[in-house]
């Protein structure tokens, strides 16, 4: 049996819940390989436990996808069982990690932008996303605080800390458009309430990482072009490398437990 | 005969939360609810972070403990709305916590939307963590994250001691 909401289409609920489970999933993966690499132990930790907040936001979206579907998946037949096509993540989740200071920029944008959906989709007419954006958005408010603070104190410290960040940036830039460049699938969310508009979200974002990136003595990138096709499942070669080895238990034994 | 679910919150009391011994699960406020379904007893549990690992440890041990007490029949649900806050941790526990070592999460003035906290992004004032072992208010951040999801970690320097902090969420 499918759940949801009455006023979207299950198949079109599905698709925008994959968004957003397949980019938490993503990017949690992405932050969990730094899991034991660190450049100092506190770090270690804060972003083993970035991830696992991530991993988490990712199992209840995915789990809400999965039950709208109604074909009897569940998070972990989504998150194991599908190929890079059938992925539905921004193109900047699946970017690897670089250096400590590129992994950081990656997590400042995406955090800025997930603080601000995730705001609007408290209102959302979907009492389900409601619930699930209240919890996630207290989460990731404190990983925005890290984030924001670390690109700060590398982006206005030494030369070298200063460098790293702004190729970073400028490396990272083109794959942010993304996340405001709505389609079919969000203006049908958005006429029925349920989320924002992605374009919405655009001034906000900017203000707010214009003001960080200042502090941080960083030049803002002139480039208005933006990558796109993660959220209709056209990715980078990154995403194929990421879920061979995320995927590797299920693919070499197939229905294994624990 | 069924018991009373007063009993059962008893019982409840003496479950310590996994990682953090010296709270109960009811002063870690993630116990949401007890009640009867017919002959089914239902306990409605929140989870404190989305990923935190000791969720399903909290599961099995309220398993583990009813079934002990003599429950045949149990349900456990898990309820999102409204999210765990440290609001709910009890006063009780947070002085448990004060004596274990662990600083107490410390309510900030008032609530502030998300994106009020992102216009105001590297100027926080942040907030005065006293140190758990000798009172001083002389403490600094070490970093964001402890050895918990729920903790960060922090430095007296007073007493030179380092010490987790309850984060406020």
């Amino acid at each position: 049996m499918t759940e949801g909401n009455d006023i979207v289409a299950s198949d079109v609920m599905f698709e925008w819940l994959l968004r957003r489970g397949d980019t938490a999933l993503i990017l949690g993966h992405r932050v969990s390989e730094w899991c034991g690499h660190s450049p100092v132990l506190e770090e270690d930790i804060a972003l083993a436990n970035v991830a696992l907040d991530l991993i988490g936001q990712a199992r209840l979206w995915l789990s809400y996808a999965g039950d709208v579907e109604g074909k009897g998946r569940g998070e972990n037949e989504l998150a194991f069982l599908r190929d890079v096509w059938d992925f539905r993540n921004y193109l900047l989740a699946e970017q690897p990690n670089g250096d400590f200071g590129k992994t950081l920029m990656r997590q400042f944008l995406i955090d800025a932008y997930q603080v601000l959906l995730l705001e609007a989709l408290e209102q959302s007419t979907d009492e389900r996303v409601a619930e699930i954006a209240a919890k996630a958005g207290k989460e990731v408010a404190y990983h925005l605080d890290r984030s924001a603070d670390l690109v700060i104190r590398l982006g206005d410290g030494t030369p070298e800390s200063r460098q790293r960040m702004q190729s970073a940036l400028d490396t990272l830039w083109p794959y942010a458009g993304e996340m405001f460049v709505g389609d079919r699938i969000d203006d049908a969310l958005s006429d029925a309430g349920v989320a924002p508009a992605p374009e919405s979200l655009r001034p906000q974002w900017q203000e707010a990482v214009e003001n960080v990136f200042a502090q941080a003595t960083l030049d803002l990138p002139q480039t208005e072009f933006a990558h796109s096709g993660g959220t209709t499942g056209r990715h980078s070669e990154h995403l194929g490398h990421l879920l061979a080895e995320m995927q590797f238990l299920q693919r070499a034994y197939p229905g294994a437990t624990w | 005969m069924q018991v009373s679910t007063d009993t059962v919150w008893k019982w409840l009391a003496e479950v310590p939360d996994p990682e953090i011994p010296v709270l109960s699960l009811i002063d870690l406020g993630v116990i949401r609810e007890v009640e009867w379904d017919g002959e089914t007893l239902v306990v409605t549990v929140t989870p404190t972070y989305t990923g935190c690992p000791a969720t399903s440890i909290i599961n099995l041990d309220i398993e583990t403990k009813l079934r002990s007490c003599g429950i045949e029949n149990l349900r456990l649900e898990q309820k999102l709305s409204p999210p765990w806050t440290t609001d709910w941790l009890s006063q009780e526990g947070r002085e448990k916590l004060r004596k274990y070592g662990i600083s107490p999460p410390v309510d900030e003035p008032e609530t502030e939307s998300l994106s009020g906290r992102l216009a105001r992004l590297g100027r926080k004032g942040g907030v005065v963590v006293a140190c758990p072992r000798c009172g001083s208010e002389k403490t600094e951040k070490v970093s964001q994250f402890g050895s918990t999801p729920c903790k960060a970690a922090y430095r007296c320097t007073a007493c030179l001691e380092p010490f987790d902090y309850f984060k406020c969420h």
